[in-house]
């Protein structure tokens, strides 16, 4: 099927305050600020790698003209007891990002584990959300295949 | 960041669940999980069931079943120290609290399981067995190890 759809360009990520969350994202993350802009219903404010244009993070907060105060409160509560979506990133060096992030203060959910495809570690961002760093190795789908055989074998 | 009394509870229970899920495999410590949530261990269960709608005992039941089932899946070890690793003291504790929450025994659930080739860590939040109705309150407490 070929739909045309060629490029994830923005996904949203709510948040709880978006001046703590650029603290958090670019502070301590790494991102950029893309867009910063008073929309008057709402802060339209996305985030992305250096060098990157997409994919861009929508720092969105709850509520807007979307949702009504109870799901926006909704939502809050779901933010906070964890159990909105996640952002998957990945490191050249996940080792050193570990550190930093941990000499910031940063909750660490998981230590740096190693896996067949690579090694990484869990976070979560201040508001609950929870973002995985990876170090991908580069091996082949083969390869992968064959540390996972060795693996059962240990 | 202005965050409403249950907002605030929400986030403090989740530290301490993240914690549970960083020591599975260690006997459950209500003290020190109400000290992450600062709340008093008197506390601790009653407000951990109210935000996740399950008691802390069966949260880490199922986390620890989830982490068998990875094992079970991914290695060829024996059913025994999968049991040991994941945390339960006794293999038959393990047999009857799997079997009460995945439906089928360790060994059947490896006969049909094959590897998945996916983060483990998106594994591990989708495989986490739900409540079965066969997994009372009552079998996860005698259930307790």
């Amino acid at each position: 099927m070929n739909t045309h759809v060629s490029s994830l360009r923005i996904t949203s990520v709510k948040v709880l305050d978006q001046d703590e969350a650029l603290d958090f994202y670019c502070g301590r993350l790494g991102f950029e600020v893309r867009d910063d802009a008073d929309l008057g219903f709402m802060r339209w404010l996305t985030v992305a790698l250096p060098g990157q244009d997409s994919p861009q993070l929508l720092l969105e907060l709850p509520g807007g003209p979307h949702q009504d105060a109870e799901t926006a409160a909704q939502v809050r509560d779901l933010l906070t007891k964890g159990a909105l979506g996640g952002v998957f990133l990945t490191s050249d060096d996940v080792h050193a990002t570990y550190a930093q992030l941990r000499e910031a203060g940063v909750e660490i959910t998981q230590e740096p584990v190693e896996q067949p495809y690579g090694t990484d570690f869990g976070i979560r961002d201040p508001f609950g959300n929870h973002i995985r760093v990876s170090q991908l190795s580069g091996a082949t789908d083969r390869e992968i295949e064959e540390r996972y055989r060795e693996q059962a074998k240990a | 960041m202005d965050l409403t009394a249950q907002e605030d509870t929400n986030r403090r229970m989740l530290r301490a669940r993240d914690e549970m899920d960083r020591r599975y495999a260690e006997p459950l410590d209500v003290p020190a999980l109400a000290a992450i949530a600062h709340l008093s261990a008197s506390r601790f269960g009653r407000v951990f069931k109210e935000v996740y709608g399950e008691t802390p005992h069966r949260y880490l039941q199922r986390r620890r079943v989830e982490r068998a089932m990875a094992l079970l899946r991914q290695t060829e070890r024996p059913v025994t120290q999968v049991a040991w690793d994941v945390g339960f003291a006794s293999l038959g504790t393990f047999s009857r609290t799997f079997s009460a929450v995945v439906g089928c025994s360790p060994s059947e659930f490896r006969a049909q399981a094959e590897p998945v080739d996916v983060p483990t860590c998106f594994v591990a939040a989708w495989t986490r067995p739900r409540e079965r109705t066969t997994f009372s309150e009552k079998q996860d407490g005698a259930a307790a190890d």
